[in-house]
């Protein structure tokens, strides 16, 4: 089970968290201007890289907040992002 | 009393120093890879093919399935491509001239909600018009194929009836690897281990060769079936493709007299469990939730699995939690692979399997190398392009995939 560093908790067991996938994924501004390519790519296409990946939890039995965080995929280790990634979707 | 396995010889396939160049480079050395080269050099006749495999044939998803083989998918793309893969099982022993240990023990697909219910008499009809084998039965009749099933109306996830598959089975994974192997290595393929790709030659829009911690090779045809590490490989020339990669936990019992007459899964409680030819309990988890590459997951995962299965199987209760492992699976939004062509010309894709690949290990290399040898895709596999993520014909088999992720 990982142990995930909450940056508002610090560090609690997975169970308490839901994963939010990759970070940085805003809706687009304008859905109507996209073309199917754009569209589908917003839709099903996500980073997934072996190496370090920013993504987002939900500390869902703790403070119910959303928070980014960095993950190693193949280490499965931590480490923090600046604040201003930590609040943005 | 459980089956002996047996003998194989010392030697199945030769380790072949890599060639400057072949006409088709398959990337990935399990059941796929090994596959392909099999169907390309006894279909189609093109042997001037290596197989490159960064560890040892067949060590990754191939030795770490729970080696469940079914067709029983809901839609008709999906139909077409799975039972063309079971058919192929049914003939396979003879046609690699090795065991593979196929056992056609059935599977049940077990319901536990209305919707469960409505859900698999769907799929029982749509297998039936498809030419499938496919029953629907209720709980007394569920507990008749499978009598240490509990069928109790007194727990958490009662069960309320199954879907039933009579050819659906188990096969030996490793022996499936080991007989591809050898009739690959004896057409002339040649399976070289050890040998990680690292990056593919481009020259404008069509691939040209590989380079490999081995040293670059040439070739105009390259075939992706890297399962987990298909994202990072199509990476290489550039792509994105609609795939995560997630741990996928299984684990084995010590060995039991045997016990368990037939497959049992449950999409709801998330476990499926067979016994193997020796006598181990083999059960199956679902994926945990976030992406990875580090083949090992959660042992909450685990817990939960164990927990469903003993409500399920309360005699599971005195066995011991021998071994558990993960592989990693590559999933896609609609529980679909991507089989295929690439954007990029001379290039091939076979991913996407996520949790279910092992079944389809013959038709995916059977389709592969006709669409390899034609240059378009196979009639079977043109559903599963990469396009129809873009087009959004999708084939939505989360139903059938029946591993929760």
């Amino acid at each position: 089970m990982l142990l995930i560093p909450c940056p508002w908790c610090g560090p609690r067991n997975e169970t308490e968290f839901h994963y939010g996938g990759q970070a940085g994924i805003a809706y687009p501004d304008d859905p109507h201007a996209l073309g199917d390519a754009e569209w589908a790519e917003y839709l099903f296409v996500r980073g997934n890289p072996e190496g370090w990946f920013t993504e987002r939890w939900a500390h869902t039995a703790g403070c119910r907040r959303w928070f980014g965080i960095q993950r190693h995929t193949v280490t499965y280790e931590f480490r923090p992002v600046p604040i201003r990634e930590q609040v943005t979707p | 009393m459980p089956e002996a396995l047996p003998q194989h010889p010392e030697f199945l396939w030769r380790h072949p120093d890599p060639k400057p160049g072949y006409d088709v480079v398959i990337v990935g050395g399990g059941g796929h890879g090994l596959a392909t080269a099999h169907y390309l050099a006894k279909n189609h006749g093109i042997t001037n093919v290596a197989v490159l495999e960064r560890g040892w044939l067949a060590g990754g998803n191939m030795a770490r399935n729970t080696t469940i083989i079914r067709s029983n998918y809901l839609w008709d793309e999906s139909s077409g491509l799975y039972e063309h893969a079971l058919k192929l099982w049914e003939g396979l022993e003879a046609d690699l001239g090795y065991p593979i240990l196929f056992s056609q023990r059935g599977v049940l697909n077990l319901a536990h909600s209305l919707q469960d219910v409505r859900d698999g008499m769907r799929r029982v009809n749509a297998n039936r018009l498809n030419g499938i084998d496919a029953e629907w039965l209720d709980a007394a009749q569920v507990k008749e194929v499978c009598p240490i099933l509990n069928v109790s109306p007194h727990v958490r996830y009662p069960v309320l009836g199954a879907t039933f598959q009579p050819r659906a089975g188990i096969a030996k994974h490793d022996a499936v690897a080991w007989g591809f192997a050898r009739a690959a290595d004896a057409s002339g393929v040649d399976l070289i281990q050890n040998c990680e790709v690292t990056g593919l030659r481009l020259a404008g829009d069509r691939v040209t060769g590989v380079r490999t911690s081995r040293g670059d090779i040439a070739a105009g045809r390259i075939v992706l079936c890297g399962s987990g590490h298909s994202s990072v490989l199509a990476g290489m020339a550039g792509l994105r493709l609609p795939v995560q990669s997630h741990p996928l936990q299984a684990l084995v019992s010590e060995l039991l007299e045997p016990v368990h007459p037939t497959v049992v899964m449950s999409n709801a409680v998330h476990v499926y469990v067979s016994q193997a030819h020796k006598g181990e309990l083999v059960m199956g988890a679902g994926i945990d939730a976030f992406t990875g590459y580090g083949q090992r997951g959660g042992f909450h995962i685990i817990e939960d699995q164990m927990a469903a299965a003993l409500e399920l199987f309360p005699l599971f209760a005195r066995a011991h939690v021998l071994r558990t492992w993960a592989g990693i699976v590559d999933v896609t939004p609609d529980a679909s692979p991507i089989i295929g062509l690439a954007p990029v010309e001379g290039l091939y894709l076979n991913c996407g399997w996520g949790t279910g690949g092992f079944k389809a290990t013959p038709a995916a290399g059977w389709c592969l190398a006709n669409t390899i040898a034609a240059g378009r895709p196979d009639p079977l596999i043109a559903a599963f392009s990469l396009d129809r993520f873009t087009t959004g014909a999708l084939v939505d088999e989360h139903g059938a995939a029946a591993v929760a992720h």
